[in-house]
């Protein structure tokens, strides 16, 4: 290991000059600030967008200030037309599936954290770290760039469907340009991330500190090792199918595409391909995509609840055993998603059982944070109430997956805004609350500063019964059969509830709105926040041992050297009722 | 601020089964010969996953609530079992409904799926486009016309292609804009796509199916109840989607016969 890249890439003095420092980074702690300020401004950007969507929804004719300088002909006026909804459709499930849901918990926590949790200088490979950043920087720079071609966005959904998605122009409004765009921006991604995974499957294995044994590691290193092994097999799907895709838009092949489609007037010149083969190649990316963006927060909610519980979970073993399982089967459920796609009635039982499976580890999960609360001592801080928040948000996102994994009640449910509400609760704002507790916990550890408590709680407050008020109701507007992905409610049944919407859309702004103060407490707190002590949270694991921040080479020029597994909380030890993972000192199980 | 979370929790949970309890939102009347099956099964689940909710909210309310605050010595105990308790539980709670809901409740999917149409169904031949439906019968000779996707003219109302100079069959074609069919009579769809991807979902009927381009597809079923019904898109078809709708028209067998002879007649 002496030998490794990642000692030479320390091995001289800390980076000089500010490009090296800050912009083409080795570092993985400047690589997961990187990331995460990526996320942040594509949560911004997808927020807002999700606002326009809701006003124009409850208010089609609301004029928005602004909006025609951004597009004359999808916002005449600033009043959105028809398809200029999908494409702020489209872009705001792009934006938060892959530079959100994928970016924040799993690249910059990860990046950050990985190697200080298991004593490692580094990652396994820094140059193919900083290229995995700036790869994927460059796909949200080319995703971004189709708001301002004439074109626009594409108008597809982030799933893009063919044939609508591969046959171009003739497809309508963001179909030529801003598709295309589209394409290799996610192209690209897959790139980013496959590089990622790669490298932190790499560290896990190769790069733990002496005594770190695969079992001693903290929950949230095993949830990023764990979703790293699924984003290399989900990614390296998703690539070919992007880049099949590219192919029919440009090569005139015909991967997607079947004979004698007549659209807008024009036979098209394709013949032998299939609309259901980008269905499954997406779906074997898009499912276990859910559990990239879910089980990282997982593992952060274990890591902090542990913390803030002064107890471990009732078994580490169970818990990540649990995680294995998800990641395991999220392979075999893909299917679940085109039930009524016109594949094989029978699979739909195949991939039916599965998915109603993957129920029981979910619950394994969901009982170990449970059971263990009982008979801690919590403490409450803005951290452990998202986690806290967390176990919530995932038991109501959860349980109406027992409805869609049904193939008989998707008949009725695909396709209404009860997937809408499912999938935004448990992989959406129950991911994000993983990543809200992750960032008030490791604030301190990642600036120095402390984030100021107050604003925390507040925020915690506004999100949490927000982000219920907004997504809540839509599982009762799928109930009565409310179609998404329409940009108004034209049918007559949908009068009587048009109330609901504008009662989500004056929730979701207010949400929104609420996110400022979040977005606030970051930056005031960079600056002019308390400082914060090596471990303020009295916090077992490594990354509590170093500095905050942590010096540029992690332990300095020690080698850590781990002697217990990752929580021992609410034992005797000399600094109190904790023992650090790298302290000599033999734990004694308090008497009382 | 542990007891406020608490009470939050609980309120959330009574707030979010309020209006399932008191059916502020229920789904619309069931006019298909099938459908029972699934509204049973979306009861039934109803009643777990609610169930469920309820109780896991509850359960972390109160030890948010009892757990919190507590003073730096006060003693830390264990769930009583542990971790084997959960484990158990987990298997044999989750396991039983799985088995429950997923082996049992597949009586619907098998009755629309796996079931073929019985041999006097009457044949509806659906093709979805950008962004509109159009059904066509065989009329009187009882036989489709052939398509020829390059016969396809719009403009002179062509929705399918059809070469009535050349071909009998597809002379006494009847294409309709709406679907009109004979109540407590089972209809095959025969579903084929124009352009690019559509569905096809009445809520009534309790029938959704997508339209898949190169892929003719077969749907069979029997509407109860004599009246009109929407039918719309709800597969993302382009910048009309949200605007792409027909009606089915249920009406008795003497309507129906009678509509058939006028648009024959046209």
């Amino acid at each position: 290991m002496e030998e490794s890249s990642v000692q030479q890439a320390h091995v001289n003095a800390p980076p000089k000059g500010f490009l090296r420092k800050y912009v083409f980074s080795l570092d993985h702690k400047m690589i997961g600030k990187q990331y995460y300020g990526l996320a942040l401004a594509a949560v911004f950007t997808g927020m807002a967008l999700s606002w326009l969507m809701r006003i124009h929804m409850v208010w089609p004719l609301a004029k928005i200030p602004g909006l025609d300088l951004l597009s004359k002909a999808g916002a005449p006026g600033g009043i959105i037309t028809p398809e200029y909804y999908l494409s702020l459709m489209t872009m705001h499930g792009t934006l938060m599936v892959f530079f959100v849901l994928t970016n924040a918990p799993f690249a910059a926590f990860g990046n950050y954290f990985l190697p200080i949790q298991i004593g490692a200088e580094d990652m396994a490979f820094p140059r193919f770290n900083m290229m995995s950043f700036w790869t994927t920087f460059v796909a949200w720079a080319v995703l971004m760039l189709a708001f301002f071609i004439p074109d626009g966005p594409p108008i597809s959904g982030w799933t893009s469907y063919a044939p609508l998605s591969a046959v171009g122009r003739d497809a309508g409004p963001g179909m030529e340009y801003g598709m295309s765009l589209w394409g290799i921006s996610i192209a690209l991604f897959c790139v980013g991330s496959l590089l990622g995974a790669l490298n932190f499957i790499a560290t896990t294995l190769d790069l733990r500190a002496k005594g770190m044994t695969l079992m001693r590691m903290p929950l949230c290193t095993w949830a990023w090792f764990i979703t790293s092994c699924i984003a290399l097999l989900a990614f390296a799907v998703l690539l070919p199918a992007c880049i099949l895709l590219i192919l029919d838009r440009h090569a005139g092949t015909s991967f997607f595409i079947p004979a004698g489609l007549v659209i807008s007037d024009r036979m098209q010149p394709h013949s032998g391909g299939s609309p259901l083969l980008w269905q499954h190649l997406f779906w074997f990316f898009g499912h276990p995509e859910v559990y990239i963006a879910i089980l990282p927060s997982m593992g952060i909610v274990s890591h902090i609840l542990i913390n803030s519980m002064r107890k471990p979970l009732l078994s580490h073993k169970v818990v990540i055993y649990s995680m294995m399982s998800i990641g395991f089967l999220s392979y075999m459920v893909w299917g679940h998603h085109m039930f009524l796609s016109g594949m094989n009635p029978t699979s739909a039982l195949a991939f039916s059982f599965p998915t109603l499976t993957i129920t029981i580890p979910a619950t394994l999960l969901t009982l170990m944070w449970l059971g263990s609360l009982y008979g801690a001592r919590i403490q409450i801080n803005s951290a452990s109430l998202f986690a806290l928040g967390f176990i919530s948000m995932f038991v109501s996102g959860g349980v109406s997956g027992f409805f869609l994994a049904q193939p008989s009640i998707d008949i009725y449910l695909h396709a209404t805004y009860f997937v809408v509400g499912h999938f935004h609760m448990v992989m959406g704002v129950a991911s994000l609350f993983g990543v809200f507790a992750g960032t008030y916990f490791w604030f301190p550890k990642m600036s120095g500063r402390m984030m100021n408590e107050t604003l925390g709680k507040l925020h915690f407050w506004v999100t949490f019964i927000g982000t219920y008020c907004v997504f809540m109701p839509f599982h009762y507007l799928g109930l009565i059969g409310n179609v998404r992905r329409y940009q108004s409610f034209v049918d007559d049944f949908m009068q009587p509830y048009i109330g609901w919407h504008k009662f989500i859309t004056i929730c979701a702004l207010i949400t929104g709105a609420g996110q400022l103060i979040f977005l606030f407490n970051l930056i005031y707190s960079r600056f002019k926040g308390e400082p914060a002590p090596q471990n303020p949270w009295n916090a077992t694991s490594l990354e509590w041992s170093i500095p905050s921040p942590p010096p540029w080479n992690n332990f300095g020029d020690k080698h850590p050297v781990v002697y217990h597994d990752p929580y021992q909380y609410g034992v005797k030890g000399s600094k109190g009722d904790f023992v650090m993972q790298d302290s000599p000192e033999q734990v004694i199980v308090s008497g009382d | 601020m542990g007891k406020l979370l608490a009470i939050v929790l609980v309120i959330i949970a009574l707030a979010s089964a309020y209006p399932i309890v008191t059916h502020m939102f229920v789904l619309p009347q069931d006019i298909s010969t099938h459908g029972h099956a699934i509204d049973e099964q979306i009861k039934e689940t109803m009643l777990e996953a609610g169930a469920s909710f309820v109780a896991a909210q509850f359960v972390l309310a109160f030890f948010v609530w009892s757990f919190t605050g507590r003073k730096e010595g006060s003693p830390l105990k264990n769930f009583p079992g542990g971790a084997k308790v959960m484990v158990v539980a987990a298997f044999v709670l989750v396991g039983t409904e799985i088995l429950a809901l997923g082996v049992l409740g597949q009586k619907a999917w098998a009755t629309v799926y796996f079931t073929p149409p019985s041999p006097g169904a009457i044949q509806v031949q659906a093709q979805a486009e950008q962004f509109a439906f159009y059904f066509r019968y065989p009329g009187p000779d009882g036989v489709f016309g052939a398509t020829h996707p390059d016969k396809i003219d719009e403009g002179n109302q062509n929705y399918f292609g059809l070469d009535p100079a050349n071909d009998v069959a597809a002379r006494d074609d009847i294409v309709s804009g709406e679907l009109v069919i004979p109540v407590n009579r089972e209809v095959q769809l025969l579903m084929h796509a124009k352009d690019v991807s559509h569905s096809f979902y009445v809520r009534e009927l309790r029938i959704q199916q997508d339209f898949v381009p190169g892929l003719d597809l077969s749907l069979h079923f029997t509407a109860t109840q004599i009246g009109r019904y929407e039918i719309v898109c709800t597969q993302l078809c382009g910048l009309g989607h949200y605007n792409m709708k027909a009606y089915l028209n249920v009406m008795s067998q003497q309507d129906y016969d009678k509509w058939q002879k006028e648009q024959s007649a046209q």
